[in-house]
């Protein structure tokens, strides 16, 4: 009984030499196992007086009570360390680019054409579209453009055969739609045109988007809202000045050619607008009666108005690209710059 | 149309700088391209007189003049031009003066003599672009000391308008100083032109047998032309400055005619004339030499103006080298003449020619200015070259002529197109000012349209003539009100943007292609194809429509290899043309290619080449996209393009839906590609369709799973193996996984081995183990029956 301090202390020097989680384990059971050091001082209390008895055997467990406290702090104090080591082990370099298949991109004109289509499908529009090997009737005659009309010098045509060309604008489309049915008709048409036409600000094939709008009522201001509206909201400019310009097709009448404030340069002048501060971007007009009366549509009853952009153009202009043939080259290196 | 401004101002002149004027133009719907000054600038030039002239003492070529420069000193000026002749009047640079190019004019010697300023040539004054072969000699009526540019009229601008083909009335100053009158509301007034009274009896008769196509012909003999005389300087600097070029004094006239009046005109050598002149249709057969040299061969369709020897002039395009003025010409023909815009229009562009009466006679000239302008151009005529002038002969075939246009505008319309209700003094102000005959009805207008405008027809027409000179821009601008009435949506389509999408998710860049293709190209990938070809292509290289979205892929896959991108994964959509014009088929496809590296370039990457199973990855998870994977399959087939051990034809519901395979090792090799590509394209319409998801519940019973390993002849494919399965699994199978293919060690030689994982589940209870022994063994039963395989041991 007399040596249980010594045994303690000595226990103790031993816990907090202890190197391992397991020489811990040994010392427990050296100590406060069954047959262990403290252990059997308890089992010597019989031979005390009833006296003694209480008091020796509590500072027998206050004892062992410490020894285990001690054993269990060690124990974390080691597991910690341990977890730290195989944590500092298994620490990778977290600034290597991960693993997997790089994104790819959509082309910056089908980012320009479903851009134009979401600002007008958000308002009610839908979206049409048609074949781009086309007839001359619907990409000529119902557009009131007669055969030898000057207005077909315009557009340099590809021809297939005596009837048959590919589209010179998405607006075959709309004489479509106006046949198969009925107003209110509210229709954007994006697609593939084709004129024969190649040099620096000429592609053989672009993309259009050609707008149309007919209904009771329907007047030149609603154009202008809805034109002044697109650019606008295209552009991100609310503060964008538009301006309308007489201008001459044969499908629209009164018929304007739309000018914006230079975005390259605010109007100030620039070589992209020819320094006149602003910039031609699309051509529009209220439906000409013959274009309505080729499709079956009561011109006293329904107006209407269409318009027609060149989505190269805009894209151009909004993403900065300065090189038109660039869009059908198809290097990598440009149409990454888009994803 | 390029013009003088000062020559407009002759006729209407605005208070308005000339770029506020030429903004008003523009605006007006008349655009203007281009302002430019008719001359360099220059200055100190003035004209002068030659005094005196002599050899220069030590150079043959240089003479020592002095010249009258209204100075009051006679100045010494040494001059090496050969034309410089006493008594000349000439422009005179002075010391001081600048000429273009910044080329100052000094005091200097030229071989030891004193020269003080310079005699000018007409290029040195930027007056004309080629190297002038003397000094410029002027009008021996120029006074003396007065300062060039204002003699010359030079402080002018070049305004050139690019006009829509609607307003053929504008080609002319006349058509243009109306539309600016409007714009400032200002008169207009031109020269006076009077008719002549015929001072000779000479005369030759006209004949129309076409008279739809020439409703008027109207012809003037002119006798003892001097058609030496120059061309006085005023009239060829307007032409200059409206981008003709002067030739002789006769054309000189008849252009300036067209400029100043717009009536296109001809004038012919009356003694190269046959008997009367008959405008007609071509004959077959017939041929006629142009003034440009050229011989054509006439069609029917062509109007020809033509004596009884055959044909002179092509109606409104050109004339014929045979019959036209020449160095030796005393008597001239003059025509003026009204031919529709629908006889002309297309002719020059058939024969591969435009000219200045072409462009014209398209877009509708007046037809009531046939006689006014042979009356100006006589008046030109005898001034400059003098001559007596016999009758006008007129043949008018009036019911040929345009008929009046009678149209009425409502002004209630007018105010709905508008939004606007616009003053009703200043609606009829405007429709005066541009020739319209108005009167007015109730509130309405009813007007007759000018003979000059072509283009006003119906009442829209006016509305936009209002719209236009009351300015698009002072209009009000509203938003179109629609009801807001909601559609419904297809819920089971697909849109073109998701699919783009999931392909831009699996790392493709997005692709466009021309639609028309280089015919080997395509030949070489679909030998077989049948695709319309157009008939004026603008090169070689595109002049077939792709009948396939192979050829573009290729093409856009070499060009990127030889810019150092090794690895290419492009997609691209778009429709396909399969088939002659009559039953021709335009398909909207998804098609993709790639081609080097499986993973880009990287520190974890696998090096692999991507091969078929990649891109068919890439496929099916376009075609998950709609939730009816099953409704595809892929079957080995041949393509010309594909390997064909390695391609495969899809089928959507049975039906053919497109191809995926690596590019064929010869079709390689023809084409000289770098790499190996693997490709597919896919009907989008078929992609397309999906469908709405449908619930069914959960088993809470538990799933049991069987792995089954069959031997397979190394050609038999998997799908019949997994057909076959599925088809013996009975109705609780859940799932069946393809988990491992091997063929090597341990396995026979020509065969292969697939392991299958079956996954069954029933929803209502558990399975036992003797249904599912069962269900195995019809499985390996009908796979031993059907394709000759075994179970592997």
């Amino acid at each position: 009984m007399d040596h249980l301090p010594t045994l303690v202390s000595e226990a103790r020097d031993a816990i907090q030499a202890a190197q391992s989680v397991a020489a811990l384990d040994e010392l427990r059971v050296r100590y406060l196992g069954k047959k262990g050091e403290v252990t059997a001082l308890l089992k010597g209390l019989g031979k005390l007086s009833a006296e003694e008895r209480p008091a020796a055997g509590e500072r027998i467990n206050q004892a062992k009570q410490t020894l285990a406290d001690e054993i269990d702090a060690k124990r974390q104090q080691l597991e910690s360390v341990a977890l730290n080591a195989r944590l500092a082990a298994e620490s990778i370099d977290v600034t290597l680019p991960g693993r997997g298949q790089a994104e790819g991109g959509l082309h910056p004109v089908t980012r320009t054409l479903e851009r134009i289509e979401g600002l007008f499908t958000r308002i009610g529009y839908d979206v049409a579209v048609g074949p781009e090997i086309e007839d001359d009737y619907h990409n000529f005659e119902a557009l009131n453009i007669p055969a030898h009309h000057p207005a077909r010098g315009m557009a340099d045509t590809f021809y297939f055969d005596a009837t048959r060309l590919l589209r010179t604008h998405t607006s075959p489309v709309q004489v479509r739609t106006m046949k198969s049915s009925e107003p209110p008709i509210r229709i954007v048409c994006p697609g593939r045109v084709y004129r024969s036409d190649s040099d620096l600000t000429h592609t053989p094939m672009f993309h259009q988007v050609e707008g149309l709008l007919v209904d009771e009522g329907v007047s030149f201001a609603d154009l202008k809202g809805t034109i002044e509206d697109f650019l606008q909201a295209f552009f991100e400019r609310d503060d964008l000045s538009v301006r309308f310009r007489p201008s001459y097709f044969p499908f629209t009448e009164p018929s304007a050619e739309v000018d914006i404030q230079c975005v390259m340069c605010s109007g100030a002048g620039c070589r992209v607008c020819s320094h006149s501060g602003w910039l031609e971007v699309m051509g529009c007009g209220m439906v000409h009666p013959e274009v309505f009366r080729h499709s079956g549509i009561d011109t006293e009853r329904y107006t209407g108005f269409a318009f027609g952009m060149g989505a190269e153009r805009l894209a151009m202009l909004r993403y900065g690209v300065n090189d038109l043939r660039l869009f059908f080259e198809n290097d990598l290196r440009f149409l990454r710059q888009f994803a | 149309m390029k013009f003088s401004e000062q020559w407009l101002r002759e006729w209407v002149s605005p208070q308005l700088e000339t770029q506020a004027m030429a903004d008003q133009i523009t605006m007006a719907g008349l655009e203007v391209d281009a302002v430019e000054a008719v001359a360099a600038a220059f200055s100190g030039v003035v004209v002068a007189e030659v005094l005196t002239k002599e050899k220069h003492p030590d150079a043959d070529k240089l003479n020592v003049c002095t010249v009258n420069d209204g100075s009051g000193e006679p100045v010494q000026v040494v001059c090496g031009a050969p034309n410089v002749e006493v008594g000349q009047k000439i422009p005179f640079a002075q010391v001081g003066g600048v000429l273009p190019g910044d080329f100052k004019i000094k005091k200097a010697k030229l071989r030891g003599v004193e020269s003080r300023g310079m005699i000018c040539s007409a290029s040195e004054l930027g007056l004309e672009e080629e190297a002038s072969a003397g000094i410029l000699v002027l009008s021996s009526a120029a006074p003396v000391g007065i300062d060039f540019r204002e003699f010359m009229h030079l402080n002018d601008m070049t305004i050139e308008v690019d006009l829509t083909p609607n307003r053929g009335d504008c080609l002319s100053i006349k058509g243009l100083s109306r539309e600016v009158g409007v714009l400032n509301r200002l008169p207009v007034k031109g020269p006076m032109i009077k008719p002549l009274a015929a001072e000779i009896e000479d005369s030759f008769s006209v004949s129309i047998e076409a008279p739809e196509q020439c409703p008027r012909y109207i012809g003037r003999v002119i006798k003892g032309v001097n058609v030496h005389a120059e061309t006085p300087l005023w009239m060829a600097e307007r032409l200059r400055r409206s981008g003709v070029r002067s030739i002789d004094p006769v054309v000189d006239i008849t252009n300036y005619v067209m400029l100043e009046l717009g009536q296109p005109m001809h004038a012919f050598d009356r003694d190269n004339l046959q008997e009367g002149i008959v405008v007609r249709m071509a004959k077959p057969g017939e041929k006629l030499t142009l003034l440009d040299g050229n011989e054509v061969a006439l069609r029917p369709e062509t109007l020809l103006i033509a004596d009884q020897s055959g044909p002179l002039a092509m109606a409104g395009v050109m004339g014929g080298e045979n019959s036209g003025v020449n160095k030796n010409t005393r008597t001239i023909f003059l025509e003026s003449a009204f031919f529709t815009p629908l006889a002309i229009a297309g002719q020059a562009r058939s024969y591969g020619l435009h000219t200045d009466a072409s462009h014209r006679f398209e877009r509708g000239v007046d037809p009531q200015l046939t006689p006014v302008a042979v009356e100006r151009a006589t008046q030109l005529l005898i001034e400059i070259c003098g001559g007596q002038a016999g009758p006008v002969v007129e043949v008018t075939s009036a019911e040929h002529m345009p008929a009046e246009r009678a149209i009425i505008l409502r002004s209630e319309r007018l105010e709905k197109a508008l939004s606007k209700a616009l003053d009703s003094d200043d609606v009829t102000d405007i429709l005066q000012r541009l020739g319209l005959n108005v009167t007015m009805q109730g509130g309405d207008w009813a007007v007759t349209a000018p003979s000059w405008r072509f283009d006003l027809a119906i009442e829209e027409d006016l509305i936009e003539e209002v719209a236009r000179i009351h300015g698009y821009n002072n209009l009000p601008v509203r938003r179109p009100a629609a009801r807001l009435a909601l559609r419904s949506a297809d819920e089971a389509k697909l849109t073109q943007s998701r699919l783009r999408r999931q392909m831009v998710a699996r790392g493709f860049q997005e692709a466009i292609t021309y639609s028309f293709v280089a015919p080997e190209l395509q030949a070489a990938l679909l030998p077989d194809a049948v695709t319309p070809v157009l008939a004026n292509p603008i090169s070689a290289d595109l002049s077939v429509m792709r009948a396939s979205l192979f050829p573009g892929l290729v093409r856009a896959m070499e060009y990127n290899l030889n810019r150092q991108q090794t690895r290419v994964r492009l997609f691209e959509t778009g429709l396909v043309f399969n088939g002659e014009l009559d039953a021709l088929s335009q398909v909207p496809m998804l098609g993709a290619l790639v081609c080097g590296p499986r993973e880009a370039e990287g520190w974890s990457g696998a090096k692999e080449r991507v091969d078929f199973y990649d891109l068919k990855g890439d496929l099916e998870s376009v075609i998950a996209l709609g939730g009816e994977a099953d409704a595809w399959r892929f079957e080995p087939a041949e393509h010309p393009a594909l390997h064909p051990g390695q391609s495969a034809q899809l089928m959507h519901n049975g039906e053919p839906a497109g191809w995926i395979g690596t590019l064929h090792p010869q079709v390689r090799a023809t084409l000289g590609l770098k790499m190996d590509a693997v490709l597919f394209e896919v009907r989008l319409d078929m992609l397309s369709q999906g469908s709405v998801p449908a619930f069914e519940p959960l088993s809470r019973f538990p799933e049991v799973r069987r792995d089954l390993a069959f031997m397979l002849k190394e050609a038999t494919p998997v799908q019949s193996l997994l057909d076959c399965a599925k088809e013996q699994a009975g109705d609780y199978l859940q799932d069946i996984k393809l988990f491992d293919v091997y063929a090597g060690k341990g396995i026979a030689e020509g065969y292969k081995s697939i392991a299958l994982g079956l996954t069954w589940q029933h929803p209502s209870r558990t399975l036992n183990d003797e249904e599912i022994n069962q269900l195995v063994d019809s499985i390996v039963t009908q796979v031993r029956v059907k394709l000759d395989a075994e179970l592997r041991g």
